[in-house]
């Protein structure tokens, strides 16, 4: 684009914002303190909610008598499901299948309990402590029943109940086939085929994915305020868009009578994905009683009532040549669901499926899916959703099958993963690959991390019988992120869009209102969005300001979750501000006398091509607003709205190489260096990337060595509190080295990939596999996750035994 | 009830309390500074870290009672009274030490006591210093390069005066 020599713009000289690491907006008020949660709000005449939580995993429900605790000091009332009539059911968004079973699922519970912390009653006091005062009055009858915990057991014949209605714990069937899809071969004729074949081998291996929880640091915590015409909710929520019209769709209140906020979130991870029971009691006792109400969960009520997650188990078959090219893939996943369906708990091993054939050219492949329910807390999305659990699935099954073959792992890999020149790339289950370059992540991590040199020290150690042995952990992924295309979405029985929206509100004075369907919780959207309008409208950073996460002021939206927030969050604001150019357009010609044809924009103004006249956005927002001298037929107005809806899936990819040392006599795990090179496409701010990625490693981490949701035999949670629930601290991890290739998406203008969930999806397998590298030549061969000390030594000592067995036998 | 006579970041305040209550509800509710937040039951996230007469502590694990007479600092008094950032704060934000937030104002009180007491830290020791905070963030990793650059910022400081 040329300009005029005799007059620079100064904006034209302006250094990109897309690709600076900005340090962000958002850190001032977290770190003076004027950050507002939830839980800070105090309104005036404002009841404490507490809620009466079953200590029993499965019971009727005999008696239940709230008289004492009504009388209590400082009780305003006490309620039952049988005193709520109007509490609608709570809804689940995603049917799987036709033949789905949603079991009933109310605020509070009426006549029976299905897993500990299950909501009984609720209190409403003058102070949180004569309500959680009151909550011991409560006299409550449980009549025990069966209880079922594990997921194998519930789905067979004969096995207690969860909901006796059903008469069954089968919740929904699903699969794919790559035969129906049209896109590859019969994975179970492959399989048979090759376990006749003597140039093939057959793998099968049964891994499970131990159920964790999003374990957000701030509780979750509701403010409802009825007392305006349109009633206020505050809710520590990644999803106010959703709440507000699934609490219309189910309870007794319609959608414009209802606004939702999410001020300052702490954390989500998904947990905070969810429209839960807490929010709708707040509500529909708030309207009761015509008084503000408020409801904070305890950590420990959060560990057995927020949702959990993963928890399923995998039987993987995976056929291949003697050369290592895989044939064929079959997976049969069993899902628990625990007891209840969330929003999104039957579609999350569903996405899942699309994903176990990973970054490979697999040419048949086959997947059934049985979602199961169980005496627990339900599971829902967690960072990845689904695809970490496939991600676990295909990349342990990779290492399996090196082993099987003597080939070295990232060989195995090379040999079958699609190459640069096949992008885009139909994979076998359905999906198309916008862009990727595998080799070159790989060379760049292998260099990274000293491969070579890290392998030779390892073969040291085994010679040497060093009692702490080295193993080395990789993990090739690819993530289908950005949730979106509505018209997939629709494909698969999804209960919502996906598409995204945003307003750009051009100002008098030439600032600049951001509005955006997507809310932060720590992702740095006022951040990164500025930078995003800064560059598209030529408008200094400082002008911009983001306005997120009210309903009332972003009043269009499907909020923040599957790492959505910049792949189609951010281009709706794109959209958007292209179109305030666009509208500005006639306006800049008529205030410069020339032909729009002859205009051009860049940096932030228009200019007359070949002449030095021009006239900047900010100031054809202010000759608009004036409105005094416009074209005839024009709106004196230069707001925008955008509503995308991308045409596919985001697909981050990457690889990720683990050193992690075993002391074989105790057990102990120690992650010794970590490098990630991925590829998110074009780095709109790479400090925040950066920040993404270690957070997602860390709880990626968290899951292969420290996390454990744990239920006894009875359904009561033995990991209930965060001293016997670990959450890493910081020197249970370590610096990670990452690093990033690009290669841009072609599926949006800005070419960026998602980033958030990366972490998390690609850990849990590269730790794994680096533990039984290091246990292999010690007879290891599975080890469930968390890989804790005790675990791994008994793994270790069991696998001692068999082998000093058979050379006694 | 009982009363008690407290200062927080300069003010004094004198309160009726019942016994029980916690010293961080004492903060939030009767205090009105909400800057310092509850992040768990158990003591073990400290999100709800200050410091009372110099020492970093749990304001969950203490009674509001037993900081009587206590000088009590939160994340509300480290900035200076124009706004500029205490040097613990931008050392935070310069090294993206923070997210959401919601663990940070007990990250920076942790921070200022943990650099007092060894102004020379190692990365060890910082990650040693704390384990008694959960960030569910960041990893940690932007966090310990504040606490470093911080501690620097410190001695720098000494070193100049």
């Amino acid at each position: 684009m040329s300009t005029a020599p005799d007059a620079p713009s100064a904006q034209d000289e302006r250094t990109p914002e897309i690709g600076r690491a900005r340090l962000r907006r958002e850190d001032e008020r977290a770190l003076t303190g004027r950050t507002r949660w939830t839980d800070d709000m105090t309104l005036p005449g404002m009841l404490h909610l507490s809620v009466l939580r079953s200590p029993v995993a499965h019971a009727s429900i005999t008696e239940l008598d709230t008289t004492e605790a009504a009388r209590a000091p400082g009780v305003v009332g006490v309620w039952t499901g049988e005193d709520l009539p109007e509490q609608g059911a709570m809804p689940t968004a995603w049917t799987v299948s036709d033949d789905m079973r949603t079991p009933p699922y109310f605020p509070l519970s009426v006549g029976s309990v299905k897993h500990v912390g299950d909501i009984v009653a609720v209190v409403a006091a003058t102070s949180k402590e004569a309500a959680d005062d009151a909550l011991e009055l409560i006299d409550v009858d449980y009549d025990e029943l069966p209880v079922v915990v594990d997921p194998m057991v519930a789905k067979q014949e004969g096995s207690p109940l969860v909901h006796p209605d059903l008469g069954t714990n089968v919740c929904a069937t699903w699969g794919l086939d790559s035969v129906t899809l049209g896109t590859g071969g019969d994975a179970a004729a492959a399989i048979r085929e090759a376990e006749s074949d003597p140039d093939q081998v057959v793998v099968r291996r049964t891994l499970r994915q131990n159920r964790v929880t999003p374990a957000y640091i701030e509780p979750r915590s509701i403010v409802v305020d009825p007392t305006a015409e349109q009633v206020t909710m505050w809710s520590a929520t990644q999803v106010p868009h959703i709440v507000r019209i699934l609490m219309a769709m189910t309870q007794p209140i319609e959608e414009h009578e209802l606004r939702v906020v999410a001020p300052d979130v702490g954390g989500g991870f998904g947990g905070k994905l969810q429209f839960t029971r807490e929010e709708a009691l707040v509500l529909l006792i708030a309207r009761r009683l015509r008084l503000p109400c408020k409801y904070t969960e305890s950590r420990s009520e959060s560990m057995q009532s927020s949702h959990h997650a993963r928890d399923q188990v995998q039987e993987l078959t995976l056929a291949a040549r003697r050369d290592g090219t895989i044939t064929a893939l079959d997976v049969d996943l069993t899902a628990d669901m625990g007891a209840y369906l969330g929003i999104l708990t039957a579609g999350i091993p569903l996405l899942g499926g699309f994903m176990f054939n990973g970054i490979y050219r697999i040419p048949a492949y086959s997947f059934h899916c049985t979602d199961v329910f169980t005496n627990k807390t339900m599971t829902d999305a967690y960072r990845g959703a689904g695809k970490p659990e496939a991600t676990f699935g295909i990349e342990r099954m990779m290492d399996e099958l090196a082993v099987e073959l003597d080939l070295d792992p990232i060989e195995v890999r090379r040999r079958n993963w699609i190459r640069p020149e096949e992008f885009p790339y139909a994979t076998v289950a359905g999906l198309t690959y916008d862009s990727g370059n595998y080799d070159q992540a790989t060379d760049k991590a292998l260099a990274m991390f000293g491969y070579d040199e890290l392998r030779a020290e390892q073969r040291r150690r085994r010679e040497a019988q060093d009692p702490v042995q080295l193993g080395i952990g990789v993990c090739t992924f690819v993530e289908l992120s950005g949730l979106a295309p509505s018209r997939v979405l629709g494909g698969l029985n999804y209960g919502s869009g996906g598409w995204e929206h945003s307003t750009i509100r051009m100002l008098p004075t030439g600032k600049v209102e951001v509005v955006a369907g997507t809310t932060s919780h720590g992702q740095g959207h006022a951040t990164a969005f500025s930078q995003i309008v800064s560059d598209e409208l030529g408008i200094p950073f400082e002008d911009i300001v983001l306005i997120s996460g009210d309903t009332a002021s972003a009043h269009k939206g499907m909020d923040t979750y599957g790492s959505r927030s910049l792949v189609v969050g951010g281009m709706a604001i794109v959209g958007a501000a292209r179109k305030v150019v666009e509208k500005a357009r006639p306006i800049a010609a008529h205030m410069l006398e020339a032909s729009t044809d002859d205009l051009e924009f860049a940096g932030g103004r228009f200019s007359v091509k070949g002449t030095g006249s021009g006239v900047t956005i900010q100031e054809i927002m202010i000759s608009t607003w004036l409105a005094h001298d416009l074209p005839d037929g024009l709106e004196p107005n230069l707001d925008a709205d955008c509503t995308f809806d991308p045409e596919n899936f985001s697909y981050p990819t990457g690889t990720h190489l683990a050193a992690v040392e075993v002391d074989t006599q105790t057990g102990r795990v120690t992650v010794r260096d970590y490098v990630c090179v991925q590829d998110v496409g074009v780095l709109v701010n790479p400090m925040i990337v950066d920040g993404q990625v270690h957070g997602g490693l860390t709880q990626g981490i968290a899951q292969a060595l420290y996390e454990e949701i744990q239920y006894s035999d009875e359904g009561q949670l033995t990991s209930g509190t965060l001293a016997d629930y670990l959450v890493p601290a910081a020197p249970d991890v370590l610096r990670y080295r990452t690093d990033t290739t690009v290669t841009e998406a072609t599926t949006n203008v800005l070419g960026v990939k998602a980033v958030g969930e990366t972490g998390a999806t690609a850990a849990p397998p590269a730790i794994v596999n680096g533990v039984l590298d290091a246990l292999r030549p010690l007879g290891v061969t599975d080890i469930t996750m968390p890989c804790t000390p005790p675990k791994v030594w008994t793994a270790i000592d069991e696998a001692r035994r068999t082998t000093e067995g058979q050379v006694t036998a | 009830m009982a009363r008690i006579t407290v200062t927080v970041d300069g003010m004094r305040f004198t309160h009726e309390v019942e016994p029980r209550t916690l010293l961080v509800h004492y903060l939030r509710e009767t205090v009105g500074r909400t800057g310092t937040v509850v992040g768990c039951d158990s003591s073990n996230c400290g999100a709800c870290t200050v410091l009372v007469d110099g020492e970093s502590i749990k304001s969950c694990s203490v009674l509001a009672v037993q900081a009587d007479g206590a000088e009590i600092e939160t994340v509300e008094g480290l900035a200076a009274g124009d706004g500029t950032l205490h040097p613990v704060q931008q050392a935070f934000h310069e090294h993206h030490g923070l997210q959401c937030g919601y663990c940070t104002p007990g990250m920076l009180m942790r921070t200022v006591c943990l650099v007092r007491e060894n102004p020379e830290p190692t990365e060890d020791e910082v990650r040693e210093g704390l384990k008694g905070n959960m960030c569910r963030c960041t990893g940690y990793q932007g966090i310990v390069s504040a606490v470093m650059a911080y501690s620097q910022a410190a001695r720098d400081e000494e070193v100049g005066r």
